[in-house]
């Protein structure tokens, strides 16, 4: 009996590990996407690995906020997401982020789980030049942080933190 | 003889409101600071002490003009629409969003002519709010009513529910938005006095703004709630009335010269 047992919590281990690494090479393959302005940052409003655990949470609490109380300022915008995460084709125009393999749509086939926000929502960063009443945007870095503020993370903790960007 | 009204008896309404709150307050006792602070951070976004409204002189309003229309297409990417491949251009017409419409209205016996721009209305008590199944329509602290698009199912009693014509269903796929106005297949939308601009401290609509440089002014919003505000003190002096008033539904845009 003791030694079935062994054995079981031995396949169970080795099965967990496989499968930690499994999802980690997954996940690690859609980091940042390169020639992003992501890819220029220091971090997202959050750390990588809670950003990847909780995004949809942190969406979707500030959408009621800003639909229902007219909140806009909110941490966490798609819009936000999408100046940030949308890379650019070789004419310099902004690839949809749920296009195959972008930003979004890369880690969401992966796990299939379907990505309903860009039906409505717009997927590309918006031209602010040709708005009609765009509001200044200096303050605003898309950052948790304030324009001037240092980050709170040293730059140790982010380097563990956050996605490395990927070499070809 | 008795009226029959059809509206919620608002006494009541308040009455049940303080009752609950009252109770509320009484059972949360000990998270007194909790809900002190909850309240202080509601402070942020819409508040109830403003109620946004539009009056529109249609004397004003000018024949064949349709800047309204257009800018309001423009601030809220009604432009990007394309017709769907297959559809005749009188379907296209029928169904295309539309924010605000122009309508002209002739006196029979006269011949008295009047143009208005038409849109949704922002009742008080709005029968699309009323009917909606899912609470996707739904009416903001500040009066705007709108369209939460996240829970809205299509079913589109709202439509049929508006005196005014005034929301659009949306029948194919978008391929294009702005990121102040999503828009997907499959919901219904209005005019939400652009409230992308209300809350980013705005204080006109792009309606409004067209309007006015176009020189004819016809368009005035603001706050109704605040006795000093320029729609306030306009609507204090000049006789101005809400279509279809007799609906009771204390409609937030008002006309004058109608």
């Amino acid at each position: 009996m003791r030694s079935s047992t062994g054995i079981k919590q031995l396949t169970a281990l080795l099965l967990g590990g496989l499968l930690l690494v499994l999802s980690t090479a997954g996940l690690s393959e859609s980091a940042v996407t390169k020639g992003s302005k992501a890819a220029e940052m220091d971090a997202c409003v959050a750390p990588t690995d809670e950003m990847r655990r909780n995004h949809m949470d942190y969406l979707q609490h500030d959408r009621d906020l800003t639909v229902h109380k007219g909140v806009r300022n909110v941490t966490n915008s798609l819009a936000e997401c999408v100046d940030c995460h949308a890379a650019k084709d070789e004419n310099g125009q902004a690839i949809p982020v749920d296009a195959p393999g972008q930003f979004c749509a890369g880690c969401h086939e992966y796990v299939a789980v379907s990505l309903a926000c860009f039906q409505c929502h717009r997927k590309t960063p918006e031209d602010k030049s040709s708005a009609l009443e765009s509001e200044p945007t200096g303050g605003k870095l898309g950052l948790l942080l304030d324009a001037g503020k240092q980050p709170t993370l040293t730059p140790a903790e982010l380097d563990q933190l956050h996605a490395r960007i990927l070499e070809d | 003889m008795s009226k029959s009204v059809d509206q919620p008896e608002m006494n009541r309404r308040e009455f049940l409101g303080k009752t609950v709150v009252a109770a509320t307050a009484a059972t949360v006792a000990p998270g007194v600071l909790l809900t002190v602070a909850n309240a202080n951070s509601e402070q942020q976004g819409v508040s109830s002490d403003v109620r946004w409204g539009m009056l529109i002189d249609t004397n004003k309003c000018a024949d064949g003009c349709s800047a309204c229309v257009d800018a309001c297409n423009k601030e809220n990417g009604i432009d990007l629409q394309q017709k769907p491949e297959g559809h005749s251009d009188e379907m296209w017409e029928q169904q295309r969003v539309q924010w605000i419409r122009k309508v002209k209205l002739q006196d029979k016996q006269t011949g008295e002519q009047t143009n208005l721009p038409l849109m949704c209305q922002h009742c008080e008590f709005p029968p699309c709010v009323d009917v909606c199944p899912t609470g996707a329509s739904f009416k903001r602290a500040d009066g705007i009513v709108m369209v939460d698009r996240h829970i809205c199912i299509g079913c589109r009693y709202c439509m049929m529910a508006c005196p005014y014509k005034a929301r659009s269903f949306i029948h194919e796929e978008v391929a294009n938005q702005l990121a102040n106005a999503p828009r997907g297949k499959g919901c219904v939308e209005s005019c939400n006095l652009c409230a992308h601009r209300i809350d980013d401290g705005g204080t006109t609509t792009a309606c409004q703004d067209a309007c006015a440089s176009k020189g004819h002014n016809a368009i005035l919003f603001g706050d109704l709630k605040d006795p000093n505000s320029a729609i306030s003190k306009v609507l204090k002096e000049k006789s101005s009335r809400q279509i279809r008033a007799d609906l009771e539904l204390n409609t937030g845009v008002r006309y004058t010269n109608v």
